[in-house]
Order: structure tokens, then sequence, then C-alpha cells
């Protein structure tokens, strides 16, 4: 036998050897289609954060009968990641899918991934929720792809004791009257740092988060998903109303080292808070803060930062159960369920009215009532159109640029100058 | 070939037809067994090569003539994404971030491996043991816990950095605002960790020395120091390419620290400033779902600057060797 004959079948050998692998890894997959109608023994949900379903899960159950498996995980940012896998793989997705706002926007140009809820779930419930949140829920093909669950309505955490420190008011109806408008939100800033000297908001990217959604406007993307960032009204103002505050702000960005550490020292006296972040601004500040914080209405009225959908996805093989249970959970009962277990805010109309929710305070915040002032900011909320890209486009080119003019890093010219290029390349898709 | 002088060779008769099956059987099982379980014996290499380490490299660079959507269609465009990507300030400014930190994190850490481990080598020095755990300890803690507590201490308003430098009269910096701040920031994390490890693999190199070399040098009335310059160096130069290669590879692949220091945004500092290549890859290729290929495209690069690298050190070991 030559050497290279038995190099080759060595090499041969070897090749066939990983053909074989590779051919058994393939094969690992579904025989296992249901029959037609056939109940599933069990429906998996996958949520990010805490959506607080755990209770509403074991109820569906018992009513049903069929095992529902809720898998959990922390942070949006290993979330996102693995939801991709599944999806680009074919395989893996829970039956019912919690999808985060920037998500959903960003998998709504591939409608085809997502079941088509439409024809699965009743008709009616349309009318259920807010008109504007369903409608997101929407994608360009008319497919509907997320029942509606919460939403991240704003409102404006206050230090107290700070406030009293400068000679401000501190009750929360006196301190939402000193803020109408944006305007009156900077002129009390600049009293409060007259009075101190010290930093009156967390930072301006806050700020213009707070704005860009009070426009009711197109932002970043025009109704047909062209990316209008240099030209848009809407992103203009919330630029220029936040880079105007930069004399009171802390310039600590939102979830920074000096953020986290600012709620502590009291670096800065107010934030914005979507209702998910109270739980937040608690942990931050820790048990010796508490009651020092309270919550009032946000300036200019309304505002919404974060929220999320249920969706089904298309690789499911009980696509019609899994619209039946995420019908379950975004229901006005599940909902205040939900917001009483762990606190994210209703987007069922019906939930909105309910008694419970509304007379629900918050002890960490001076028993502010939250259900009532994130409840009445909810109402106010503008719809607007979020393009595909949106969120790649404010994390990585909006919020960058500002927080460059905030630190000096460049000129309010250049830092726009540089938003508008890094648009283009982020809001692509 | 060692393997066919083990064969015995087949006889030239046929047997016998009433010869026993048996014997033929476990005849023709031997022959087998000889022939083709060194081949099983390797496969477990080429299995796992392939798998992990071949397939995903041809299937990226596949992926890197196509315009792909992670999760939607995929079209054919040739070389359109390198052609892109030669002209992309912002995979430049990567490469210079990286390359950046490389020089302050490697050059700073080796001199200081050196330097530690010619201490450690030191006959008189006593508990070398402790010394030699404990200058490794760094090296075990999670690189994300490291990026974390470091980002602390680098932090603006707060950090002991700054209030280190506060009471020598220096102004507060913003470490994450400049890229001379933030490279020596992240540098400092990575020197933090690894310096205790190339010590390690240094002082095994020492140890390695032959100890009458020494005597000899002593004996002809040779200094410390002209020891350690005429005989530790040079006979360490092996090792030290071997601990350059480590460092290069690491240096290239800088991800965590960067990430997180920049608080997890993947762009790395508000103009990008300390945004390595890893990181520009992992921003087209898996934070930006549609450009999937372009971020292959950008795993290659990353690729071919490696091999381009470990190409010159290799030149090195060869004069090093000559």
């Amino acid at each position: 036998m030559s050497l290279t004959t038995r190099r080759s079948r060595m090499a041969a050998t070897a090749l066939a050897a990983v053909l074989v692998a590779s051919g058994l890894a393939a094969c690992g997959n579904d025989d296992d289609a249901p029959a037609e109608g056939e109940k599933p023994a069990k429906l998996v949900v996958d949520t990010f954060g805490e959506m607080g379903y755990d209770e509403l899960v074991k109820q569906y159950e018992q009513q049903t009968g069929i095992k529902v498996e809720l898998r959990k995980t922390a942070q949006l940012g290993e979330y996102r990641p693995k939801l991709v896998r599944y999806l680009a793989t074919g395989k893996g997705a829970a039956d019912v899918t919690a999808l985060e706002e920037g998500i959903l926007n960003e998998f709504k140009a591939n409608p085809r991934n997502w079941a088509d809820l439409n024809p699965l779930v009743s008709s009616e419930i349309a009318d259920d929720y807010l008109p504007w949140k369903w409608e997101l829920g929407k994608a360009p093909d008319g497919r509907l792809i997320g029942l509606p669950t919460d939403v991240g309505s704003l409102a404006v955490c206050y230090r107290k004791d700070l406030f009293e420190a400068a000679g401000l008011p501190t009750e929360r109806d006196a301190v939402a009257a000193l803020w109408p408008d944006w305007n009156g939100f900077h002129q009390t800033g600049q009293k409060y740092k007259q009075a101190t000297g010290k930093a009156f908001v967390d930072s301006i990217t806050a700020v213009s988060n707070g704005v860009l959604f009070q426009q009711g406007t197109d932002l970043f993307y025009d109704k047909e998903n062209n990316i209008i960032a240099d030209s848009s009204p809407g992103v203009k103002a919330a630029w220029d109303t936040a880079t105007s505050m930069v004399d009171i702000s802390a310039k600590a960005s939102t979830w920074s080292p000096e953020w986290s550490g600012g709620f502590k020292q009291g670096t800065f006296a107010t934030t914005f808070c979507p209702s998910w972040m109270l739980g937040i601004v608690a942990d931050n500040s820790g048990e010796a803060n508490k009651g020092k914080w309270d919550v009032a209405a946000v300036p200019g009225g309304g505002g919404n930062w974060g929220g999320s959908w249920l969706a089904v996805p298309e690789q499911s093989k009980y696509q019609k159960e899994a619209a039946k249970l995420a019908e379950f959970l975004t229901n006005a009962t599940s909902q205040v369920e939900a917001f009483k277990a762990k606190g994210p805010l209703p987007t069922n109309l019906e939930a909105l009215k309910n008694e419970a929710f509304l007379s629900y305070t918050n002890e960490y915040f001076s028993n502010a009532p939250t259900g009532k002032i994130f409840g009445e900011s909810v109402a106010q909320i503008q719809p607007v159109h979020l393009g595909p890209k949106h969120q790649a486009v404010k994390e990585n080119a909006f919020e960058p640029a500002m927080r460059a003019f905030e630190n000096g890093q460049a000129s309010k010219d250049k830092a726009w100058e540089q938003f508008t290029k890094d648009a283009q390349t982020q809001g692509a898709f | 070939m060692s393997l066919s002088a083990t064969t015995a060779p087949p006889s030239p008769a046929a047997p016998p037809p009433d010869a026993s099956s048996r014997r033929r059987r476990g005849y023709l099982l031997n022959r087998l067994d000889l022939k083709y379980s060194p081949y099983l014996y390797i496969a477990p290499f080429f299995l796992i090569f392939g798998t992990f380490g071949l397939y995903p490299m041809l299937r990226t660079a596949w992926m890197s003539l196509h315009d792909w959507d992670m999760i939607g269609d995929h079209t054919f465009i040739g070389l359109d994404n390198y052609t892109e990507l030669v002209s992309d300030e912002y995979f430049w400014n990567a490469l210079i971030n990286t390359f950046g930190i490389f020089a302050l994190s490697t050059i700073p850490q080796l001199l200081m491996a050196l330097f530690l481990a010619n201490l450690l080598n030191q006959t008189l020095l006593r508990a070398k043991t402790f010394f030699r755990m404990a200058i490794f300890v760094p090296n075990v803690v999670s690189v994300a816990a490291v990026a974390i507590v470091f980002g602390m201490l680098f932090q603006r308003d707060f950090g002991l950095f700054n209030w280190l430098l506060s009471l020598v009269g220096v102004d507060q910096i913003d470490w994450r605002a400049q890229e001379w701040s933030s490279w020596t920031a992240i540098a400092t994390m990575v020197n933090w960790r690894w310096t205790g490890y190339n010590t390690l693999i240094l002082l095994a190199g020492m140890q390695a020395i032959p100890k009458d070399l020494y005597e000899a040098a002593a004996i002809d009335g040779a200094s410390q120091w002209r020891q350690f310059w005429q005989i530790t160096l040079p006979m360490l130069k092996p090792t030290f390419i071997f601990v350059v290669i480590l460092s290069t590879i690491g240096g290239m692949q800088l991800f965590t620290e960067p990430l997180l220091f920049a608080n997890g945004s993947i762009i790395g500092g508000n103009q990008r400033e300390y945004q390595t290549l890893a990181m520009y890859m992992y921003e087209k290729g898996i934070y930006n779902l549609s450009t999937a290929g372009y971020g292959a495209a950008v795993a290659w690069a990353i690729f071919m600057i490696i091999v381009f690298v470990s190409l010159i050190n290799f030149v090195l070991v060869r004069r090093a060797a000559k």
C-alpha cells in the first residue's frame, strides 16, 4: 500500500466521519408532528425581565389541563440572541414569545417568522386595547404579530428631600405644576442648580427619551420606512429640547456606573421613570433612601419608554392553542394580576379602569399612587410609527451623538452631523 | 511506515478449504483492526475540528459573499462586502483601537512579567509557592467581574482612580471620553488579569535554563545584571515568543472588557473611542440582524489580520532560532 493512497484514504475516512456526524446532527429533528386538532400536552412561554406570569400560567393549567412551561430570561441582552438563534435555525422557539418594542419592530421586517394571529384570536379583542399599541403589533403586510402586554408609560421620579433643600415644593401635584411643559422643567432645574449648585436631571438622553414619544409624528422613519433622521421634525424637537438642558444635567447616562452610583450620592434630583423603572430606582437608591423619592407627572403629558407584546412563532406546532394562551395572558384580569405581581403597566383598556389598579400605591416612593399617575399618563401617549431599526438608530446613533455633545467631545453641530451620518448606516435594513 | 512492518504478510497459499471458519474470521478481524482502527483513534480530533473549526469557518466565508439577513433572505453579492469593508472608516477605527489597546496592554505586561519572573526565580526567595500562587490569582477571576469592578474604579464621578488623582491635584478625568484614557483603562484590566499568567510561563522557561551556565558565569565574575542580559534573556527567547503569540491572539480578540467598559454599548464609546474589531464584528454580524453577511466579512478580515500577525511572529521565531 503506497503512502499516498493511505493518506488519501485517511482523509476520506475522516471526511466521512465528519459527514456522518453532521448528518446525524441534521437528522435529529421533528418526527413528532401533532395530528390535526390534537390538544397539546405542553405549551412553552418565553419571557424576559419580570412579566408577572407565574400565577397566571398556573391558573391556565388548571382551567385547560394543558401544561405550561414558563422560561424566564432576566436580561434582554441575553434574550434577543437566543430568540434570533431559534428563528435562524427554525427550531427551539417557545409557543408564546414575548417581544420587546425594539425587537418587535426589527422582527417585523421578516413577518414570515411569526404566525398571523388575526384568524386565531377572537375578532372583538382589537377594541380592548390602547389603539396605537394594538396597531404597533401589526406587520407591514397586515399580519397581526403580537398581542399587547404592557406599556412603559412615563413619569418623573424626584427626590423630595433635595427639592426641599433647594426651596422647591415637594408635594407631587405642586411639583407637577412646576413643569406643565419642558420649558418649565428646564426653569425648575435652573432654579434648583442656582440654589444647590448641583445637577437637576440625570442626563439629556433621558430627557430626549421623554420628548421623542410625545411628538405624535414620525421619528427616524416615515410611514414607508425610509430613513428621515435628518429631516424629521419630531427628532429635531427632541434633540433641541434635550441639548438645551445640558446646563442642568449630571451627565450620567442611563445604566452607566455614574448613573447607578448617582442615586445614592444624590448627584441628580430627578430622573424619568417608566413604570418598570421604579424597581430599579429603588434598588439603586437603597433602603436608606426609602421614602425620599416620589413620583410626579411628566412634562408635556404622556410619554412612553419600552413595553412588550406576545407573539406566536410560525415554527410553533400548536399555533391555535398558543394564540389562546397569549389571549388569556393579555386579557384585562390577567394584566391587572401581572401589574400587582411585578408592575408591568396594563394596555388593556378595561384593566386601566380597574379599581385595584387605580388605587395601587407604591410604598418606597412615599406611597405615590403609581397606578393612577401612570394610568393617566398612558391615556396621553401619542401613537408613533417606529421603523424596523428604531432601536439601533436610537441607541447607536442618536444617543451617542447627544452624549458626545453633553460631555463636550463635540459641538452641537458636529454631534448632529455624527447622528445623521450614523443614522443612515444603523437604520439601513 | 511502522504499521506495515507489524502487519503479518498474507500467506501466499490459500488456506485449505477445511480450515475452521472461526480462525478465518479472526484473521479478517485482525486485518481490519490493523488497517482501520488507527483512523478511528484519530477520528475524534477530525470530528471536533470539522464541526467546530472548519465548518464554521467555511460557512462564515460563504455568508460573507451574501447580503445575509439572519432571520430573512440571503442574496449572493460576490465580493461586495469586502470592497465596502476597505472603505469603511469604522472598520479602520476598530482596527486602530485594537492595535492601540494591544500595544498598551502587551508591552508593559510582558516587561512586568519578565521582571516578576526574574524576581520569583531568585534562589534566596522564601515562600516561593505562595508568591507563585498569589501572582496567578487574578487570572482565575471571571473576566466579567474584572471588567465590572474596573469599570467602577474608572468611574468619572466617584471612581477610585479619579479620587487618587484628585489627591495630587489632577482634575477629574472622564475615562470613557477620550481614546488615550479609555485605552489605558482597558489595557489596565488586561494587564491586571494576564501579567501573572505570563509571569508563570516565563518563570518555567527560566527554570529550564541549565544552572551550570550561571555558575560558570559567576566564576568568571559576571554580575547578576550581566547574567540576566547575557544568559537568561537569550535562553528565554523561545518562551518569550510563545508568550508574545498568545498575547497577540488574545489582543486581537479583545471583546468583553471594552464591551462592559462601555456599559454594554456595542459601539464602544460615544464616538467609538474604544470599539475593538471583535466588537465591530458583533455589531455588524449579530447585533444588526440584516447585515450578518457584512459581519462575516469582518470576521474573515480579522482572521486574515491574525494570520498576517502570526506570520510576522513566525519569521521572528525562525530568525531567533538561527
